[in-house]
């Protein structure tokens, strides 16, 4: 049998510096193979970095998309990342996100006025709520099923992803259409009272006369207070100690006596909670509406921001923003290069796929391969002893 | 052994050294292994014989030094390369597949043409020669423990090998099957077979084996004859001191603090065993061990009583008085109970996180949380009590629980569960694979603890271990639990006898469960 | 009566080849103790290579080889991360579904639009096909579909009677026994890990060319997940992978036949019925935990470090 010229050693404990040095190499090498498909397809692999990479976050504007989408993406990873480190792969964070926006179009149409005059205070922060809500009990019905039942939750919260996304179609498709849509699918655009405020309309700290013409909203504010929250809990709590220890050791949570079924309905209702937190400000922000070309996968996407960012809220900021970039770094290709869209993907699938290679490096170094005994050391005579 | 100084030995090491990450396992060591004789590796756990002998079976590759065979040098890459000189081994843990019968097994193992009905001739005839009855059609996860000994023994007979490696072959087995493994092995030897018997049983070596290699902390230290060497003797070399001795104190027996009334459980998982009308009573101050060869429905009293995995009827289970059958091993634990599982690495102790975390996972009721929050300062308090008052070798709090030795991560789990004054301690295999020292300790600090009034269960394969560690024993076999006798009024030979299932139906008392009955124990 | 639900059969049957072909590929990683959730990409890999295959003037066998490769070799990518890297195999095979969608798109958007040249057609078996009640739909298949078949057959034999399958099993149970038994362990999982990428790659190969005739992003609507269902459904078994498949093609077909003759569903609720039947199967069978815990290979998802 042929052998490699390398082998892996375990060590002794895990490498702490590979924990942060790993997600960087994989973004090296996504970088690498990225630039040398740009050069296959025939680009100036270093004008394409700078579309892709450089040009969509060159003015205020471009800065304000990436939040825009990066804000999302963080929510959604955060919530992810508390049922990760238990081992609960919530997978179907995109149909919760779904449900988050169906629940929060749903109290923006029965509110709907057409003169546009509602001026309800309250509006906004119930469509938060319930966008929280909805995604929270669509995980639920991921959580009752696994905890309960015991059923696989990877399958069933894609499953239900599906499910979701045919309930979105079936919604705009009929009873919430707009009117005068033409039959398109789309629902009314929400009333002012139902969409966060931009960001420019702030005149405090000048944020008017800089953001002017940006789409950023206050929905980011939401995020902002997520992150050390989720951090307070992962680090912190004690709720989020049971997780970790349900993620590294199951037998270790059962011997201590922590109950599997809450730590299991924890995990996936508050990774539902922020997917349909981020679907609300989806509806009550960019889109301003539902529609059934809820196009980027965020719910997908936050599984690699939760990898990538080491399940940790501050890694997962840093990771959300890589992502966002990558988004617009596909569109802005789109545009300047004619790249395809899906570009996009597969530098995410690499991204994570590299990050699981390099992984490897936490708990193994990598050695060379002694030579197999050289023939001629008998026991019999003088012994030479053989150093690594 | 007639001709072995004439010709050179069958097997020769030079030198070996083998070290791993922390530790260096294998340090020079040399060994001559003749045809014939049954060589004993002594040393106790950690002493690096498994190691050794993994090197020998080619799992393991030797950082340096030299082996030879027959006389030529040799290397031994993978253990296809060992059998295919003539070297067997038995492993301590079996290397059986569960799911699949006995002569398929087999069949895996050796080369040749994939004919099961001429290999269960082969298998019945073997067996029957050595005195190894088997049946080649059973799965292997009907079989017990011994029974599945018997196949790893069988299956190394039928490559007919010139050196067969024990290791620790006696631990799973009752002391009258460890008499007929002796004959067997003596038959072995007799016909030209090279042994290799690896064990720390220093009364076993001594009846069966003709000489002795003895490792310390992966060092040679001695070769010597173990049938006239003094047993004492023997033990200073192999632990480097006078063997420590545990103190038994006297203790008061109060009241009954643990009761299991016909609890019947089915099997844990698809091969697990099932217990039937278990019934025992403990009381405070009183050690009580349940012997047995593993497998023989342990894990599954362990899961029931601890809560780990709840009964149906609540009334099976008392403690301190209270129905606790279906209550959660949270709720079984703030009543006072604690618990040393036998797997210390992914159970006990979660492999990658700190001493202090580990603290936490179950001493979280000594004022660690609040508000939701973890109170690192008081865990880290608590950490650094455990490490001082048990003597605990690590680097400190933040130390990672995989980092530490056995020895050292049960000291600290034992201290953990210690310190958070139990009323009933249950403790599995205590001293698996802990060195003899820290086995000392820990005996002793289970006998200091029934004097200071707590009920403890000890859960062991380890005979000698309940004998010097308990005021009574029972045995567990098959799922039922024999009568409970007091110490001194059983010896090893009952007791084996029992451990194979022989035993009278335990008289079932259906007494209400009472705390204030301080009755003393029968 | 009967006559008008032979359709219904039909699509059925058409719809089950495919899931039967992937769950089939992955039953054989998983018994040797390799969870790959990366059906869905490397069945999209498949299908766009066997439609380019074919489009080049590759014909049919050049598509059937071709998805083969291709989904053994996107595979393997899998296999070298989980198996050599020792990467977590739930995230691993995520990260290849995310991979193979991105990289199926972004390869096959050229592709987008045509028709394929050349397909699978129907071969009806003289007599047989015109037996009453399933001859029509059972008989008259592709030869993808008579090939999955005989596949369903050869594979049954493969785990059970044969000593290659007996070792497969082995390393599944438990890699570390294998190994101490000098049995190949590394070299079992690359390979089973392969074939579950080229049975991937030709239920890919059998949407492109046979059922569809097109390339399209995502066409495979996740039914590589449903696949992963039903080898969980089989619990590991080959010949109930086979009827779970005709269990979950009927639901689809079912679905497709209310539309064809216009019951009054809404159409989004008929398309949602594969996946929430799915879930039901898998609610069902979970409540048996039981035929799962004595039918799943033991060392399942687990990583395992060869050593030295």
């Amino acid at each position: 049998m042929m052998r490699s010229p390398l082998r892996l050693v375990p060590r002794a404990a895990p490498s702490q510096s590979m924990l942060v040095l790993a997600p960087l190499l994989a973004v090296a090498l996504t970088l690498l193979v990225g630039l040398i498909i740009f050069a296959a397809l025939g680009h100036n692999p270093l004008v394409a970095f700078r579309v892709f990479f450089i040009d969509p976050v060159s003015d205020i504007n471009g800065i304000s998309e990436l939040l825009l989408k990066a804000s999302p993406l963080c929510l959604i990873a955060l919530g992810l990342a508390i049922g990760f480190r238990a081992n609960i792969w919530n997978i179907g964070a995109e149909g919760q996100m779904y449900l988050g926006g169906i629940f929060a179009t749903g109290l923006a149409i029965w509110f709907h006025r057409e003169d546009n005059a509602g001026g309800l205070w309250w509006l906004l922060p119930a469509m938060i709520v319930a966008g929280a809500l909805g995604g929270a009990a669509w995980a639920g019905i991921t959580a009752f099923l696994r905890a309960h039942l015991r059923t696989n939750e990877i399958l069933v919260s894609l499953m239900l992803t599906y499910v979701a996304d045919m309930l979105v179609k079936y919604l705009v498709y009929g009873p919430w259409q707009d009117p005068q849509s033409n039959n398109f699918p789309f629902t009314v655009s929400f009333n002012d009272d139902a969409l966060f405020p931009v960001l420019a309309i702030w005149e405090g700290l000048g944020l008017d006369s800089l953001m002017e013409g940006t789409r950023l909203n206050l929905s980011i504010l939401l995020t902002i207070i997520a992150v050390p929250l989720a951090w307070l809990f992962m680090n912190r709590s004690f709720l989020g100690f049971q997780l970790a220890v349900a993620g590294q050791a199951p037998a270790a949570a059962r011997y201590a006596g922590f109950s599997e079924k809450k730590l299991v309905w924890v995990a996936l209702l508050i990774s539902g909670a922020a997917a349909g937190l981020a679907g609300a400000t989806e509806v009550a922000g960019p889109m301003g509406q539902l529609n059934d070309r809820w196009t980027p996968g965020y719910g997908f996407t936050a599984i690699i921001v939760a990898s990538l960012g080491r399940l940790h809220a501050f890694g997962i900021v840093l990771a959300a923003l890589l992502m966002a970039l990558l988004y617009l770094g596909g569109e802005s290709a789109q545009i300047a290069l004619q790249l395809p869209k899906a570009m996009s993907l597969v530098f995410q699938g690499m991204l994570l796929m590299f990050l699981l290679g390099c992984d490897v490096l936490v708990n193994y170094r990598v050695e060379r391969r002694r030579p197999l005994h050289a023939a001629a050391d008998p026991a019999t005579t003088a012994p030479t002893a053989e150093a690594a | 052994m007639s001709d072995q100084h004439s010709s050179p030995p069958l097997l020769r090491l030079y030198k070996v050294r083998k070290s791993f990450p922390s530790i260096v396992a294998v340090d020079g060591v040399d060994l001559d292994v003749r045809t014939g004789e049954i060589h004993a590796v002594l040393g106790e756990n950690g002493a690096g014989k498994s190691t050794l002998m993994k090197m020998i079976y080619g799992a393991l590759r030797p950082d340096s030094g030299s082996m030879a065979w027959n006389g030529a040098p040799v290397s031994i890459g993978s253990p296809g390369e060992a059998r295919a000189l003539g070297i067997a081994m038995v492993f301590q843990h079996f290397s059986l597949f569960e799911s699949i019968n006995v002569v398929e097994n087999m069949a895996l193992a050796l080369p040749g043409r994939f004919d099961l009905k001429a290999l269960a001739l082969r298998i019945s005839e073997v067996s029957e020669r050595y005195g190894l009855s088997l049946n080649p059609w059973r799965a292997v996860h009907e079989l017990s423990v011994g029974e599945r000994q018997r196949v790893e023994i069988v299956r190394c007979l039928l490559q007919s090998p010139r050196l067969l490696i024990m290791d620790e072959p006696t631990s799973v087995l009752t002391p009258q099957a460890v008499d007929q493994l002796f004959d067997t092995l003596r038959l072995l030897a007799a016909e030209g077979t090279a042994i290799v018997y690896i064990s720390h049983k220093l009364d076993e070596i001594r009846r069966l084996c003709h000489r002795a290699t003895v490792l310390r902390g992966g060092r040679l230290i001695a070769e010597v004859d173990p049938r006239v060497e003094p047993e004492r003797r023997l033990a200073e070399l192999m632990i480097g001191r006078d063997f420590p001795e545990t103190r038994r104190r006297e203790t008061e027996v109060g009241e009954l603090a643990l009761e299991v009334m016909s609890l019947s459980v089915p099997g844990d998982g698809p091969f697990g065993t099932a217990l039937k009308g278990i019934n025992l009573r403990l009381r405070t101050g009183e050690v009580l061990g349940i012997a047995g060869i593993s497998g023989n429905g342990q894990a599954e009293l362990l899961a029931a009583l601890t809560g780990e995995q709840p009964v149906e009827e609540a009334q099976s289970i008392w403690l301190n008085g209270l129905p606790v059958g279906q209550m959660s091993a949270a709720s079984r634990r703030a009543m006072g109970l604690a618990f040393v599982p036998e797997e210390r690495l992914g159970r006990g102790a979660v492999p990658p996180m700190s001493l202090m975390e580990n603290g936490l996972l179950t001493a979280h009721r000594q004022g660690m949380v609040r508000h939701g929050l973890v109170d690192t300062g008081a865990a880290s308090a608590f950490a650094a009590a455990c490490i001082k008052d048990f003597d605990v070798r690590c680097g400190g709090i933040s130390a990672p629980a995989q980092s530490l030795s056995g020895g050292n991560l049960q000291k600290y789990i034992v201290g953990r569960e210690l310190r958070q004054s139990p009323r009933v301690m249950i403790v599995a295999q205590p001293t698996w694979g802990v060195d003899v020292a820290a086995s000392a300790l820990i005996r002793q600090q289970l006998i200091d603890l029934a004097a200071h009034g707590v009920a403890v269960l000890v859960i062991s394969e380890d005979l000698g271990e309940i004998l010097e560690t308990c005021n009574q024993v029972a045995v567990i076999a098959g799922g039922k639990l024999s009568p409970v006798r007091d110490v001194s009024d059983t010896n090893a030979q009952e007791i084996g006898t029992w451990m194979a299932g022989l035993f009278p139906d335990a008289t079932a008392t259906g007494h209400a469960p009472d705390a204030s009955t301080g009755a003393s124990p029968a | 009566m009967i006559e008008s639900l032979n359709p219904l059969l039909a699509s059925a049957l058409a719809a089950a080849i495919p899931l039967m072909l992937a769950a089939l590929g992955e039953l054989v990683a998983e018994r040797a103790g390799v969870l790959n959730l990366g059906l869905e990409g490397m069945m999209l890999v498949g299908a766009l290579a066997a439609f380019v295959a074919v489009t080049h003037g590759g014909g049919l066998p050049g598509a059937v080889i071709a998805a083969l490769l291709a989904g053994a070799l996107f595979a393997l990518i899998f296999g070298f991360v989980t198996l050599t890297l020792q990467a977590n195999q739930v995230a691993a095979g995520l990260s290849l579904t995310i991979l193979g969608t991105g990289l199926s798109a972004f390869l096959g958007r050229q592709y987008v639009g045509y028709r394929a040249p050349d397909s699978f057609a129907e071969l009806p078996i003289p007599y047989l096909s015109e037996l009453p009640l399933l001859g029509p739909s059972l008989f008259s298949m592709s030869a993808l579909g008579y090939a999955t078949l005989a596949l369903l057959g050869i594979i049954s034999w493969f785990l059970y009677r044969s000593r290659a399958g007996l070792i497969l099993r082995c390393v599944g149970e438990s890699p570390s026994v294998a190994r101490s038994l000098g049995l190949p362990v590394m070299a079992v999982r690359y390979g089973a890990v392969a074939f579950g990428g080229a049975m991937a790659g030709l239920a890919g190969c059998y949407y492109a060319v046979a059922q569809f005739k097109m390339w399209q992003e995502g066409l495979t609507s996740g039914n590589g997940w449903i696949a992963l269902a039903l080898v969980v459904f089989a619990t590991w078994r080959p010949a109930r992978v086979g009827l779970g498949a005709l269990l979950f093609g009927g639901v689809s077909a079912l679905g497709l036949y209310l539309q064809a003759i216009n019951v009054h569903v809404s159409v989004f609720a008929l398309s949602s019925l594969p996946y929430l039947a799915t879930i039901i199967v898998l609610v069902a069978i979970s409540s048996d935990q039981n035929a799962i815990r004595r039918n799943a290979p033991a060392s399942l998802g687990k990583p395992f470090h060869a050593g030295g």
